[in-house]
């Protein structure tokens, strides 16, 4: 039923370069969560060090009693069993078909039948929809059946833990919004626990139950979906609103000088928080909130329009 | 800045650590099962398929100046009836195991470093350690093992396309004696010979695939990374084998004494 997720005063750097310090956080289980942040602000090194392709200079990630950070590499090569990740690329073995690619990891780490085999992958590739492609070669299909091939191979050991790296990158809006629709369904269905690393703030604003910011070296703020929608923290807010005037620049942080020229300038109000995304059964997920749940236990009023049917899912300059 | 250049300079020796290790790893990795027998036959299939054509091709060419300079050069001391003999020595000792390695670490550890480092760079081996398989045992081990196997062969391929090519240079264009060729074969070479050509082949296959594998793993940057550690394993195992082979067959020197008479 999902596995939580705690990591606690995790560093990473690159020789001298810091990537992120001291970033602590409790992913909790069954629940969606994405991590957002600015081009090149470690958001895919954080996702290869919670699976233990990187090593953190400090800190610790515990996943059922064990500290991925510190435990023996039979440990680790033990608990990756429970993960499940999608790559940006999908990942694909190029020199098996998709079929033989689903099944890899069955082949690898089970003793099913073939005939057993079979019937897993056909329900992975329905699952994702692309019954009808397993002979194909990686290279012979697009970005995003790759993708979707990808998610059906991470998913086909039925795991605890499903890590997107970029789900949405290279996908046109509507594969996105198919996509995002497919992972709320998925999490409804398996109730494992999902970490979603991306840059598309429409995903981060109708898919997740809580959302996580990494900028400026660190983790700024960590919480429930409508406290970060609905925070007024300059980065967040700039961030999650897609807005110019704020701490985040072109390269990284504006210097001093841009900051003062631009302090004179009235922030946008906060647009409407959007509904959340639903399974398309219309069955609420175990780990969704009821909207504006949060606000009204912490005493925050939500910007005004939020949380309305059919509110356009595009955000409004 | 003395630790800038401390760090430059000291950064092959963490390379050569990191390689070492690296080989460590995959000899831990050749005990550990299951035994990956399907990935290793298609390998040796593979490496034997890009390898035994040029292979023999250059052995002809190799035997037969061999043949032609030991020829002249024999024919001034008026030992014409050693020619036979000393291109068998030649041809066994040194030009087998060269010409095996200059064949497995230019189209077999090419091919190997640019199969890994694509994969790496595409993100296969981050998948496949998430998947919890180990890369270095289903992937490295069968490539270590299937070059071993294919250069063993290899040389004695080597052997017999060399001595036969310096038999048909010496017999046809030098007018040697056909008889007097091979009735001295065994005049000045002996078997402990063919044993540490053998021996030189094995080792050149484990250098030659290990080098391939480590450089194709860490490949980074793209496209461009994986053109970059095909060469550097090329021009890495080219290194190590022509000093390994030096290394080797100063040691064989001193463990068998040369044949008399």
């Amino acid at each position: 039923m999902g596995v939580e997720i705690k990591v606690e005063h995790l560093s990473k750097s690159f020789g001298k370069q810091l990537i992120w310090g001291d970033v602590s956080l409790t992913v909790p289980a069954g629940e969606i969560c994405v991590m957002l942040g600015p081009s090149g602000t470690g958001k895919s090194v954080f996702l290869k060090t919670l699976i233990g392709l990187l090593k953190p200079d400090q800190g610790s990630i515990l996943i059922e009693g064990t500290d991925i950070a510190t435990c023996s590499e039979k440990e680790l090569y033990e608990i990756r069993k429970l993960f499940g990740v999608l790559f940006q690329d999908g990942a694909m073995f190029g020199s098996m078909n998709l079929y033989d690619n689903v099944a890899f990891p069955l082949r690898e780490h089970t003793r099913k039948s073939e005939s057993e085999i079979h019937e897993i992958v056909m329900e992975k590739m329905d699952l994702v929809g692309l019954l009808g492609a397993e002979d194909k070669l990686p290279g012979e299909i697009s970005g995003g059946m790759r993708k979707r091939a990808g998610l059906a191979r991470a998913l086909v050991l039925d795991p605890e833990i499903v890590l997107f790296d970029e789900p949405d990158s290279g996908l046109d809006p509507v594969r996105t919004a198919f996509l995002n629709q497919l992972i709320v369904d998925l999490n409804a269905q398996i109730d494992a626990t999902f970490l979603i690393v991306t840059h598309d703030i429409n995903t981060a604003r109708t898919v997740p139950d809580n959302i996580g910011l990494l900028y400026h070296r660190h983790l700024a703020m960590f919480g429930p979906r409508e406290m970060l929608l609905s925070s007024e923290e300059p980065v967040v807010r700039q961030f999650l609103n897609a807005q110019r005037v704020g701490p985040i620049g072109m390269s990284e942080e504006k210097d001093a000088d841009e900051l003062a020229a631009e302090k004179d300038q009235e922030l946008p109000p906060l647009p409407p928080i959007p509904l959340q995304l639903e399974p398309s059964n219309g069955m609420p997920r175990r780990s969704q909130r009821p909207p504006g749940e949060w606000c009204r236990d912490n005493g925050i009023t939500p910007p005004p329009g939020s949380f309305a049917e059919n509110m356009s899912m595009a955000i409004g300059g | 800045m003395s630790s800038i250049t401390a760090s430059r300079v000291l950064a092959p020796v963490g390379t050569a650590g990191k390689l070492f290790a690296f080989g460590l790893d995959v000899m831990r990795g050749l005990f550990r099962r299951p035994f990956q027998t399907r990935e290793f036959i298609q390998q040796a299939w593979f490496i034997a398929s890009v390898t035994i054509i040029p292979t023999a091709l250059v052995a002809i060419p190799f035997g037969a100046v061999i043949a032609l300079q030991v020829g002249g050069l024999i024919k001034q001391f008026g030992a014409q009836s050693f020619t036979g003999s000393a291109a068998v020595l030649a041809v066994v000792r040194e030009a087998g195991p060269i010409a095996t390695s200059l064949l497995i670490a230019g189209a077999a550890g090419s091919a190997i470093a640019a199969d890994l480092g694509a994969r790496k760079i595409r993100e296969e081996l981050d998948a496949m350690m998430v998947l919890g398989i180990d890369p270095i045992q289903r992937l490295v081990v069968p490539r270590v093992l299937a070059c071993m196997l294919v250069a063993f062969f290899l040389n004695g391929l080597v052997s017999v396309v060399g001595v036969s090519g310096g038999y048909v240079f010496n017999v046809v264009l030098q007018d040697g004696t056909p008889g007097s060729y091979i009735a001295s074969f065994t005049a000045l070479a002996q078997l402990p010979d063919l044993w540490q050509g053998m021996l030189k082949a094995l080792v050149f296959g484990v250098i030659a695939a290990v080098v391939a594998c480590y450089k194709g793993m860490n490949a980074a940057g793209g496209p461009k990374g994986v053109g970059d550690a095909v060469n550097e394993s090329v021009v890495v195992t080219f290194m190590l084998l022509f000093i390994v082979n030096f290394v080797m067959s100063a040691i064989y020197f001193q463990l068998v004494p040369p044949k008399t008479g």
